[in-house]
This record gives C-alpha cells, structure tokens and sequence, in this order.
C-alpha cells in the first residue's frame, strides 16, 4: 500500500464518509487513492471554503468534519477556518499536503510552516514523518479532535510519505499520557454546586455552547424546569433551549435581550453551563453580575477563573454534570423573581419598526415562518448574524450554525455546504449580508456542482452594516469605507448556475422563500433592505450590560 | 510571585516552541526556560520560572495542560526544592587585577575555566542569589560576556517529579 492508501483506509477506520478538499502538487498520491475510494470528495473552490464546509458539517451532525489542501498557499488558505473551528470548538481534522521531507526547511516550491503556524488555532497537530506513523496519527488526530473539548487537529504529510510503501496495521489502544480529558465531574464539586443552587433566590442559568456540543438540551430544561430558573443563551448556545420555552431570556451580552441582561445584572447565582464569559457577553467585566454567586460548569479546566471570578467550579462534561446535579436539587416553584423577569419581558420586548422599507427582521422572521423553523440556518457575521440570532426563534441544538469566538465573514455560505452534505433532506438557509457574502461566494459554484440545495438569503443593505453601526453610533457618522458597490446578485447567481432573485417589498417575501425552499438546486436572493437599520439592543464596548442603548 | 515549574514533555520536534509559543501569545512572563532529556530519551524535562499572581499561575499550568505533549506540571515553589543554575563568566583582567578576581571565584567557590593575556573566564553553579552575588562582584572590573544556563531544580528528599513520582497529574490531583 502507498501512505496515502494507508490515510485513506485510516479515515474508513474513523467512518468518514465526506472529504472537503482541493487538490495540488504534494497531494497527488493522496488524490490518486481518493479517486476510487469510497469516500465522498467535495471539491470546493477556495481552501477556506473547505474548512469552513468540515466546520459546518461537524456543527451539523455532531461528526469530525475533514478538509484537505496542498502545501504552501493551500495550507495556508485553511488558516481561517481553522481558527474559526478552534474557537468555537468544533471537532475537524485538517489534512495538509506538504513538500518532501529533504526539501523541508529549505524554501521550497510551495512550502510553508504549516504546523507552525497553526500551533496557537489547533488543539494539536503533526507532521508525519514516515509511512509507519499515518494509521496510529489519524487515530490520534481523531480521538483528539472529537474528545473532552473539541477542536482542531492539522496532519501535515509529506508528499513523500504519501507516495511511500508501507502496510496497514492497527494502532491499537493509544498512548497518550499528556492528553486526559476529565469527562466525570467529582462528586465534592456537584455537593458544593448543589449548596449554593439551593440557597439562591434569583437564579439564571447562563448556557453556552457546551450544552449543544455535549448533547445536554434535554437535561438542561430538565434542571430549568425543575429551578423554574430563567435560561439565557450565549450566541454559541442558541438551540441549546427551546426560544419558545417561557422561561427563556433569549441571548445576552452586547446584543442580548433587555430581560436577559437585567436578568444577569441582578441575579444571587448565575450557573454557567458549558460556556465561557467572552467579552461580548460579559461587557464591563468588574461589573459583571456583580449581586450573583458563580457556579460555572465546563469541560476545560482552563476556563475557569480565566475571565471571572468564580464561586463554584464543576469540571466535567456539561450533560454528565447536569446529569450528576439533579437529583441533588429540589424543585422550585415560580416567585418574585420570575414575576419580576416576566415584567421586564412584557416590558422592553425584541421589536423593531415595521413600515416604509423592507426591514432585515421582516425577512428573518419569514424564513423561520416559511421554513416552521425545522431548517438549518447559518449565517456570515456581522448585522444579518445578530439579527438572526434575536428574532429566528431556535428550538433545537445545531440548528443555529454561526462562527462565533472568530466572527469569521464568509463563513455562512461554506458553512451551508457543508450542513446541506451532511444532512441532504433538510432544508439549509445561508442567511448572509451583502458584504459578508462576497468574502466566499465562490462557494456558490461548488453548490451548484454538487446540487447542494442551498438558499442564500442576503440581507442587502448596501453597507458593511454593523462597521456602519459602528461609525453610526460611536464615529460621529462618519461612514469611512463602510458603504459597498455591489454587483448584480441575481445575474451572478444565474452565471454560476444556481437561481437568482431579488426582492424589495415586504409583500414578496414569503413566496420568494417558498419558491426557493421548493426549488431543487441553491438559489440566492438578494433582499434589499432598509439601509441604515440598527441592531438594538447594543451594550457599547466596555460598558456594563445594564448600559444598554436602543 | 516567582514560581519554578518542573513540566515533563514528550520529547517531540516542536514541544519547545509549543510552550514558548503558549507563554507569548498568553502574555505569561518566563524568567527563565532550561530544558534537556530525561533519564528516560522519550521524554524531556523543562524547568520553567515563572513571574505571576496565583490566578496567572492557575492560568499558566492548566494552558500548559492543554498541550497534548505536556505528561506532568509540578510547582516546585510551595515544596523544599534545590535550583541551581551555571553561569559562565568572560571579565577583563590584566596580570594585576588576577589575583583579587581569583580570590573573589575563591569565596564563590567558582572556577577558572580559561585563562587570556587580558581576560579570565569564571565557571560558577549555584542559585540565583549567589550567582548574582558574583555579577556584581566582578561587575567593577568589567564583565565582557556573561550566559547563563537558567534555572533547573529538583525537589528536596526523596520525592520525584518524575512520571511516577510525587506532584500533580493531568487532573490537577495530588498522585
């Protein structure tokens, strides 16, 4: 067998059944064992778009998601996604080409570092030096990718050890004395969590994508129900809760939820659950629910006391934590203090302006209407993100599929791909901003090769929207470089083959998505919207949450 | 607080700018970094100084335990532990000043390990305190080259930092 063989049948031994990739000179021998493996290889037209699409299909199925490019600018084209997936933890393995072993560390053809210069944006990686080591490295590079805290591992092989001959042996059990992740919460941290959840009066379950990477939705409502306890969601954790449940806030933190961030400014116990005090959730972080006691839930060690301080540490996967807590709790029935969050929300509810333009909201809200929000939505980041994230109601875990800690453009469209190849009978939504959208749209091309149904919905405004905000609120309006020439997106998306609309009256929205959704192929629609919308709330950068505009 | 951390690694290519690499991107401040092979080949031995508060040194050893090459953190600081580091040590000294320079290695029970018409070289190996001590006292006669090794350390008495030994283990409990 040649290395690349050996690769090959290591991925079957891990069950991968779909590649992202793009080939090139040091991956030959590799594409050549692809060529009639079982093994789907979508080819994707940027090495970003790869990433992003392994990214996307692992959110989706909860699988390791697989990308492979060349050396050199190949490699170096996965860096953002890597990042994006090492941020938000999604399980990947990265398979990188790269020059013979005697010509490296020489300048070569098409060399780069890759190992190095992924060091910081992976959880682990490697350069195979010999064909004996392929079958026991991808093992490894799988179990770490998708164990403890997931992430992303990079395999970098020389060309030569893909050509070279070797055998196929199983690599057994691993030795990995350095890598232990600590899954089972110790009984002496649940005792103390369950102290002080019993003596709060005004507590807030804050949950954030630990709860939707563990599996733990259910058992997370199941704590909720039996507190009566008020659940808001970090950007990462939306889908984690039922938004129907009435004891959800919706999201908090900068765009959070008027209800939600009061909720955490004046709680006695904040419980974080698998989530990890980033600063757009925390704002000002010295006044960070300064009335609460912190009980703070999560897999990695590391998290704790990293950002806030904490009362009360539960290292452990989140579901087993939840799992472990509950029969050490006693239920609790609604009071004061869910009156009073039940006020704020009648109070100062998520509502915008409806009237003269198209407003963005007006078409997110559709899309969940057109699509009973059974679809899969992803997103690019920016406006069209957050508004996605405030008024399309999720109801279930890894539906909402967004790139958080990196807030990566041009991730939505890839990303799309790759949830449309891993789950082909639902419907998949790009909703995207018409900056956002051209940092990928190549991508389009590989939806269509592939007759990936996806729909694009672009929230056009005209406008590198939330920058524009930005300039709006905080620069004295002065929009320096933020409003964007636009090419025609409907004759685009008829030039990569895929079906083009535009749509500029609240009026057509609904049969424009229902056509799209019935529609068998991607199709883009370009939604021209009001220009100047805001995203409101906003906590300005560096102040508390309580400081919140609009 | 200066701290001095033993780390068993995996003795890979990269382990080294893996923790280096971590400590700069953290902003951790290493004062001083010595790393060589164990008894065993497979795995290396990094003793690590450390400047920082308990929350940065809480940071520092469970970052450093993400590192899938990182086997063991011990904090030698809050045990009895022996450090030692060697520094080598190129003064000026003409014919008359050798004899005070080489009564001052005397006192430091430092060597002369190279002898030159106008300089001498001193070899000298203890903690930091006493080879700052010689510093300043050659600094008069004007040091030429000064390196140093950093810091390494093992702990006093019969407990180890090796993989069976005494401290702590990936989940943070004592063995």
């Amino acid at each position: 067998m040649t290395g690349a063989e050996i690769l090959v049948k290591s991925l079957k031994e891990e069950g991968v059944d779909t590649i992202f990739g793009y080939p090139g000179g040091v991956v030959l021998p590799i594409y050549d064992a692809l060529y009639d493996a079982d093994i789907r290889h979508i080819l994707v037209r940027h090495e970003q778009g790869a990433a992003h699409a392994a990214d996307g299909y692992a959110r989706a199925s909860g699988r390791t998601g697989v990308c492979l490019a060349t050396s050199g600018p190949g490699a170096t084209n996965l860096v953002t996604g890597i990042a994006n997936a090492h941020m938000d933890s999604v399980p990947m393995v990265a398979i990188t080409g790269q020059v013979v072993t005697k010509l490296l560390g020489r300048d070569s053809f098409q060399e780069a570092d890759i190992t190095g210069i992924t060091l910081p944006i992976t959880k682990h990686n490697y350069l195979v030096r010999d064909v004996g080591d392929i079958a026991r490295t991808i093992k490894e590079a799988f179990y770490i990718a998708s164990t403890g805290r997931p992430g992303p591992v990079l395999v970098d092989i020389p060309k030569d050890v893909s050509a070279g001959a070797g055998e196929y042996e199983d690599p057994g059990v691993l030795n990995l004395p350095g890598y232990r992740p600590v899954c089972s919460p110790r009984d002496e941290d649940l005792r103390a969590a369950a102290r002080l959840i019993l003596a709060a009066e005004r507590p807030v379950i804050y949950a954030g994508g630990g709860v939707i990477i563990s599996g733990a939705d259910r058992e997370l409502r199941a704590l909720a129900e039996l507190l009566c306890a008020p659940v808001t969601a970090t950007l990462m954790g939306i889908g984690g809760f039922p938004a129907d449940h009435p004891l959800y806030l919706g999201m908090l933190g900068m765009h959070g939820t008027r209800y939600a961030n009061y909720a955490v400014c004046e709680c006695d116990l904040l419980i974080a659950v698998g989530a990890r005090f980033d600063d757009r959730v925390t704002g000002k972080v010295e006044s960070f629910a300064p009335e609460a006691k912190i009980v703070h839930i999560d897999i990695d060690p590391a998290e704790i006391r990293k950002n806030v301080r904490v009362d009360v540490a539960v290292v452990g996967d989140v579901k087993k934590v939840l799992a472990g807590l509950m029969p050490m709790l006693s239920a609790r029935v609604k009071g004061a203090w869910q009156e009073k969050i039940e006020a704020w929300k009648r109070e100062y509810p998520l509502e915008y302006a409806n009237g003269g333009k198209l407003k963005p909201q007006t078409v997110i809200r559709e899309i969940y209407r057109v699509t009973g929000g059974r679809g899969r939505i992803t997103t690019e980041v920016g406006q069209n993100q957050m508004w996605t994230a405030q008024f399309f109601p999720f109801t279930r875990p890894r539906s909402f599929i967004t790139s958080g800690g990196l807030g990566t453009m041009g991730y939505g469209l890839p990303a799309a791909i790759g949830v449309q190849a891993a789950c082909p009978d639902e419907t998949v939504f790009d909703i995207a901003g018409d900056g956002s959208i051209q940092m990928n749209i190549q991508e389009l091309m590989t939806a269509v090769n592939y007759n990936l149904p996806v729909n694009v919905a672009i929230i056009n405004n005209g406008f590198l929207g939330m920058v524009r905000q930005w300039q709006e609120l905080f620069y004295d309006r002065r929009y320096s470089h933020t409003e964007l020439a636009n090419p025609d997106f409907v004759k685009l998306a008829e030039a990569y083959g895929a079906k083009g609309v535009r749509v500029s009256k609240a009026a057509d929205v609904a049969d424009v998505l229902i056509d799209a959704v019935r529609t068998s192929g991607p199709v883009m629609m370009d939604f021209l919207v009001d220009g100047e919308e805001n995203v409101i709330p906003i906590v300005p950068p560096g102040a508390s949450l309580e400081e919140m505009i609009g | 607080m200066r701290h001095t951390l033993a780390v068993l690694v995996e003795n890979n290519p990269g382990v080294l700018a893996r923790v280096a690499g971590l400590f700069s991107r953290r902003g951790f401040n290493i004062d001083s970094l010595a790393v060589g092979t164990t008894e065993n080949p497979t795995i290396s031995r990094m003793t690590i100084v450390v400047e920082g508060d308990d929350l940065t040194l809480e940071q520092v050893e469970k970052q450093l335990h993400k590192l899938v090459d990182v086997i063991k953190i011990n904090d030698l600081t809050s045990d009895e532990y022996v450090g030692r580091e060697m520094v080598l040590i190129k003064v000026n000294a003409g014919p008359a000043e050798r004899a005070e320079i080489m009564q001052i290695a005397d006192i430091f029970r430092a060597r002369i390990i190279d002898l030159g018409r106008r300089s001498v070289t001193i070899e000298c190996t203890g903690d930091e305190r006493k080879v700052r001590a010689l510093e300043e006292s050659l600094r008069p006669f004007g040091i030429k080259e000064l390196v140093r090794t950093g810091k390494v350390a093992v702990l006093r008495g019969a407990k180890t930092t090796s993989l069976d030994g005494n401290g702590k283990n990936k989940k943070g409990e004592e063995d």
